[in-house]
């Protein structure tokens, strides 16, 4: 069995390979060099394990690139595998999200796009179609963008209902409970601290939400300040903040095998977006939030980094191994639910996502 | 045919068969012809230098005989027969 850690930089995408469940890793790369690489997935349902990248030419424009054979060539779909239909006036700028669904569907993988934007592909990646249920929203004028522009930046497909949560920056957490048809705002007990008290039914700045293992409706959020919780798929949401050194930041991760577990990774606030200290932490919860501890041995100290929205996954190892990487382009891989790391790479370009993956 | 030469820069190159010098139809002579012919014959180099909307790239700039196009008619820019469209990327990126 071989671990796959793809790396997407702002200069291309490297990946990381373990044969030796997570101990010592190598590093090949970069591929798709001089692109930035913002969304990334590795696609284990098809016979041929799939990466599918989100790739930012400097000059020339974003796409999507795939690779049957772990990068070892990429196509691109001729007219392009994103585009706005006529009549939208709108283009492509980012990819920000690449999503498989579940293996009982086997060909379909999510998209969330800048601007405001959710795709659907029933081909496996090679060509998305625009989600007008979100599209056409009436809220969508009104979704501010966040200082990385305004995106799709999570998307979470429920494996067993037609269930589909993404998450904006700004406009918060939505959900549609019929496959993306119909959309309805949750965000009540969610800040907005950018924004006159009351907070909003939307327009939030949720920076990411992780699903927990115990099920769907468990979910967690890091704001832009504030990590909350929901129990009841995003009806209502509580802080579970308090314990934490700072509640801004950007990733938060969930255990997709052991429930209450997940991870944030502080920084001490949006105009100060450093580690609390300068001590590159994870902090992590195994009572869904109730209290954190701080771990991470092996992250450095005297780091003044951060960790963007993507830039942290967890894998399907037993137990749970967690990710992360620094925009000063280091990734940490830890095998033991993030009480150790070690380091993977270090002098990449500025690390935008991490995806894990076991291959047969 | 009224035909006119497009320059294109080593990076795209590639999506032009390796060509960096295309003889192109300039059908009803304006830029947007020009780049709806190169569309129609390369359409992966089409989309590195217009978006899906049909506009120029924000870092893409394109000349016809020497005058940079937003400064001139953008997409309706007069491109005569034997006249040089160059497509430059702009100083961007790091």
């Amino acid at each position: 069995m071989t671990d796959l850690l793809a790396i997407g930089t702002r200069k291309g995408l490297f990946l990381a390979r373990s044969d030796d469940d997570r101990r010592t890793w190598t590093l090949d790369g970069p591929h798709l060099l001089a692109q930035e690489v913002a969304a990334v997935a590795v696609d284990t349902r098809r016979a041929r394990p799939r990466l599918l990248a989100g790739i930012q030419y400097g000059h020339w424009g974003p796409t999507v690139m795939r690779s049957d054979d772990l990068g070892g060539t990429w196509e691109e779909t001729e007219s392009g595998a994103i585009r706005f239909p006529e009549g939208t006036g709108a283009a492509l700028a980012r990819v920000w999200q690449l999503r498989p669904d579940t293996a009982e569907r086997p060909d379909v993988v999510w998209a969330g796009c800048e601007p405001h934007s959710l795709w659907r592909s029933s081909d496996g990646g090679a060509n998305f179609e625009l989600v007008r249920g979100l599209w056409d929203h009436p809220h969508r004028p009104t979704w501010e963008p966040g200082a990385g522009g305004g995106a799709v930046h999570t998307v979470l497909p429920d494996p067993a209902s037609d269930r589909v949560t993404v998450a904006m920056s700004t406009g918060g957490v939505y959900v549609s409970e019929d496959g993306a048809e119909k959309w309805q705002p949750r965000n009540q007990g969610i800040s907005a601290v950018f924004l006159p008290e009351p907070p909003p039914e939307y327009g939030q700045c949720v920076h990411k939400v992780a699903v927990d293992a115990a099920g769907p409706d468990r979910m967690y959020a890091q704001n832009h300040f504030g990590v909350f919780r929901t129990d009841d798929g995003g009806a209502s949401w509580t802080s579970i903040a308090e314990g934490l050194p700072a509640d801004f930041g950007f990733p938060v991760v969930a255990s997709p095998s052991t429930p209450g577990t997940a991870w944030v990774v502080p920084l001490v606030a949006d105009v100060q977006r450093v580690p609390p200290g300068g001590r590159l932490r994870v902090h992590r919860t195994r009572d869904a939030g109730a209290t954190w501890a701080e771990v991470g041995a092996g992250l450095p100290d005297a780091s003044w980094t951060a960790v963007v929205r993507d830039a942290a996954c967890a894998d399907e190892g037993d137990p749970t191994g967690l990710y992360v990487g620094t925009r000063d382009g280091c990734v940490y891989a830890s095998r033991d639910e993030g009480d150790t790391f070690t380091t993977v790479a270090a002098h990449l370009p500025d690390v935008l996502v991490l995806r894990a993956a076991r291959l047969p | 045919m009224t035909a006119v030469e497009v320059l294109l820069p080593g990076s795209l190159a590639d999506l032009a068969g390796g060509e960096r010098h295309l003889r192109v139809d300039a059908g009803g002579g304006t830029l947007r012809d020009v780049l709806d012919g190169l569309d129609a014959a390369h359409p992966v180099l089409g989309r590195r230098i217009r978006d899906e909307a049909g506009a120029i790239r924000r870092f893409v700039n394109v000349y016809v005989d020497g005058d940079d196009v937003r400064f001139a008619g953008g997409l309706g820019t007069a491109v005569p027969e034997g006249a040089t469209v160059q497509v430059l990327p702009s100083v961007a990126g790091g």
